[in-house]
């Protein structure tokens, strides 16, 4: 197992009678690609700038490899960010932001307690800026300047730059934000593979679950300041822990239902077998079901029956949305229905997630306003907004 | 025409031509002849007596870009600073600070200098205070002299403080501007890479102030280099500068517009090759102010 790197201990953060984070407890461990996810809000950022040292968090401790560290500046936190944006200095060509953090005399304590400022070499410094520019695929760049690049080089200066420095952890902010749809995928690989050759942890914000699954070993899904759910990608798309996970973390139809008895649950008056239990008999629960695990059949066999108010073509599959009972699903399926037709669905019993009741039942996982919900998903300019107005709302 | 609305330009370029380059012309064709007597009255004729005999006025030059770069270097010192903790402050106190700073320029530029004679004059308000706090005598008594006031106007410590006085906002304001654009992000990345709060300022800040810097260089330095009332008042005639000798040759009893105009010349020469060395240090930053 690897050891425990960082742990953040009854943490609040308030700016101006806003909390930003509510008691959070967390750990992060060494060598872990971790992501913290959520809408823009819900406090991922501040979390990373209380890690960094940027932020002092209003009550609660930060702890680095054992030691309280809430009062250590940044400068002198093993600590390295990847910023929103990059903020590449301007002034500087390539090398020079690469040798930035290695030019500056670093305070070195010896064993027989005495410190003292220790500079670099040049030859060190040139042979790390080199090698560094080498895992970030910027070999020959060394002399350009910052403007003459694009958005994926400078982002790979700003991670040279903060590398070259060896730090234990490595934060990103939105690291792909500002990155065209292709390149992010390729980056993604491309941060992924850098964790791994170099071995440390990083910890990676962003609003996109889609990066947040393909990339991490943990994900860490964060709202209004709370974190709601931490664990695997697997496990964070399988096993949501309540209604907010569900619908942020891929899409999910999300219904009413009660477990009648371990492995059953009622949704729609039906009875259905699920591998779900250790709820109370009776309980009210939130059931998710995604729109891959519903397959189509002939309304005769067909479990629930319903009538299909619009189709998608979605070249993998069609996005097929069937009205069940005034309650509307998407359904991913690669046979085509055609726009008011009857149809019945099968549902396997490990095609039901069964979660407890939250404060957030009843808010998400219906697609009744599908197309809306539709244009915003693909928008990427939209989707800040559309956050933060979901987040006025409640 | 590359730009279809260049001729919105077209304004300012006649304004330029007639008020800007062909006085030079005229005053390069003055400062290279000289006036001769014929049968017909008077005639211009080609010279260039003017730039040799100038050799003679060598002191003035050398006071003249003396003090203009004393007065530069002490409005960067107090102006810099100024300039940074305004730009890290909140919005109102830029607001409070900035009209502050521009209060003195509401008044009239010669009736500020002429409030700094009847502060600085041998009976003036400060002499009159140090009087009263018994810091001549004091001053009597440790060096063993006897003085009855200190001598302040018609210095060139005097004409300095003017020039400072004066100029000053014109330092502060295009570095105000330049470190307020400055990205808080850049401060921050300098930070997580290991630098400590001088080391920030060091590497990031002040490079990226320097095109204030040269722009606020320039709007002092030029100005105090020709600058003829504040010498005259402050220096009281003890301090000739450029500007006072250029104005003798045109308005006053040394009559010579040929010398005072190849004076202006040369002049403008100096201060164009100065601001070029300055840009040169600047690295083609844009916002640089040239002239």
């Amino acid at each position: 197992m690897s050891k425990e790197l960082i742990r953040l201990k009854d943490v609040t953060m308030t700016f101006d009678d806003v909390t930003v984070l509510k008691d959070i407890n967390i750990y992060f461990n060494d060598k872990e690609f971790l992501t913290l996810l959520g809408p823009s809000g819900c406090g991922k950022t501040t979390m990373l700038r209380i890690i960094g040292g940027f932020q002092t968090p209003t009550t609660g401790d930060v702890f680095f490899d054992g030691e309280r560290i809430n009062d250590v500046p940044p400068y002198r936190r093993q600590v390295n960010t990847v910023f929103q944006k990059y903020a590449l200095f301007p002034h500087l060509n390539v090398y020079e932001n690469v040798a930035f953090g290695l030019r500056i005399p670093r305070e070195t304590t010896y064993e027989n307690g005495k410190t003292e400022k220790v500079k670099l070499s040049r030859d060190e410094i040139d042979s790390r800026v080199r090698e560094m520019l080498e895992v970030v695929s910027l070999k020959g760049f060394e002399r350009r300047s910052i403007a003459s690049l694009s958005g994926g080089q400078q982002q790979r200066v700003a991670i040279a730059r903060a590398l070259v420095n060896r730090p234990k952890v490595l934060l990103l902010d939105e690291p792909l934000g500002a990155l065209d749809m292709r390149l992010r995928k390729d980056m993604q690989q491309e941060l992924k593979r850098i964790q791994q050759q170099m071995g440390i942890t990083f910890i990676n914000v962003t609003h996109d679950q889609e990066e947040a699954l393909a990339m991490s070993d943990t994900v860490v899904v964060m709202n209004e300041g709370v974190i709601q759910q931490i664990g695997t990608p697997e496990d964070i798309y399988n096993e949501p822990k309540n209604a907010f996970v569900a619908d942020f973390i891929g899409e999910s139809n999300i219904v009413d239902g009660i477990m009648r008895a371990d492995r059953v649950v009622e949704i729609f008056n039906r009875r259905f077998a699920c591998l779900d239990g250790g709820f109370e008999k009776d309980e009210p629960v939130d059931v998710v079901i995604r729109p891959e695990d519903v397959d189509i059949v002939s309304e005769a066999e067909g479990q629930l029956r319903g009538t299909v108010t619009s189709v998608t073509f979605k070249g993998v599959h069609y996005d097929t949305i069937v009205d069940f009972y005034g309650f509307k699903w998407l359904i991913q399926t690669t046979d085509y229905c055609p726009v008011g037709s009857r149809i019945g669905i099968r549902i396997d019993p490990d095609g039901f997630h069964v979660m407890k009741k939250s404060k957030y039942s009843g808010l998400y996982g219906d697609y009744s306003s599908y197309s809306e919900e539709y244009d915003e998903i693909n928008d990427p300019t939209l989707l800040d907004v559309e956050e933060e107005g979901a987040g006025d709302e409640e | 025409m590359r730009n279809k609305r260049a001729w919105f330009a077209f304004p300012y370029v006649i304004w330029m031509a007639l008020f800007v380059v062909i006085p030079i012309l005229i005053m390069l064709v003055y400062s290279l002849t000289a006036e001769v007597e014929t049968a017909s009255g008077t005639a211009f004729e080609g010279s260039v007596e003017n730039f040799t005999g100038m050799t003679l006025y060598m002191n003035v030059f050398g006071r003249s870009f003396w003090l203009a770069l004393v007065a530069t270097v002490i409005c960067l010192l107090i102006g810099y600073p100024v300039a940074y903790l305004m730009s890290r402050e909140g919005p109102g106190f830029q607001r409070v600070a900035m009209a502050l700073i521009m209060l003195p320029m509401w008044m009239n530029f010669l009736l500020r200098t002429y409030s700094w004679m009847a502060i600085l004059e041998n009976n003036g308000l400060l002499n009159q205070l140090f009087q009263k706090l018994g810091v001549i005598s004091l001053y009597n008594r440790l060096t063993g002299s006897d003085i009855d006031h200190f001598q302040m106007i018609r210095t060139s410590g005097a004409v300095v403080l003017g020039m400072v006085y004066n100029y000053l906002p014109f330092m502060i304001l295009p570095i105000y501007t330049v470190l307020t654009k400055l990205d808080h992000r850049l401060t921050e990345a300098a930070e997580d890479l290991g630098a400590n709060a001088a080391a920030v300022f060091r590497r990031v800040t002040l490079p990226l102030s320097v095109s204030g810097i040269i722009s606020g260089v320039t709007m002092v330095f030029v100005p105090s280099v020709s600058t003829f009332a504040i010498s005259r008042l402050l220096g009281g005639g003890t301090q000739m500068m450029l500007g006072d000798l250029i104005e003798n040759q045109f308005l006053g009893g040394a009559y010579n517009p040929h010398l005072g105009a190849a004076i202006s010349m040369v002049m403008m020469v100096i201060v164009v090759i100065c601001m070029l060395v300055m840009n040169h240090f600047g690295d083609g930053e844009e916002e640089a102010v040239m002239l």
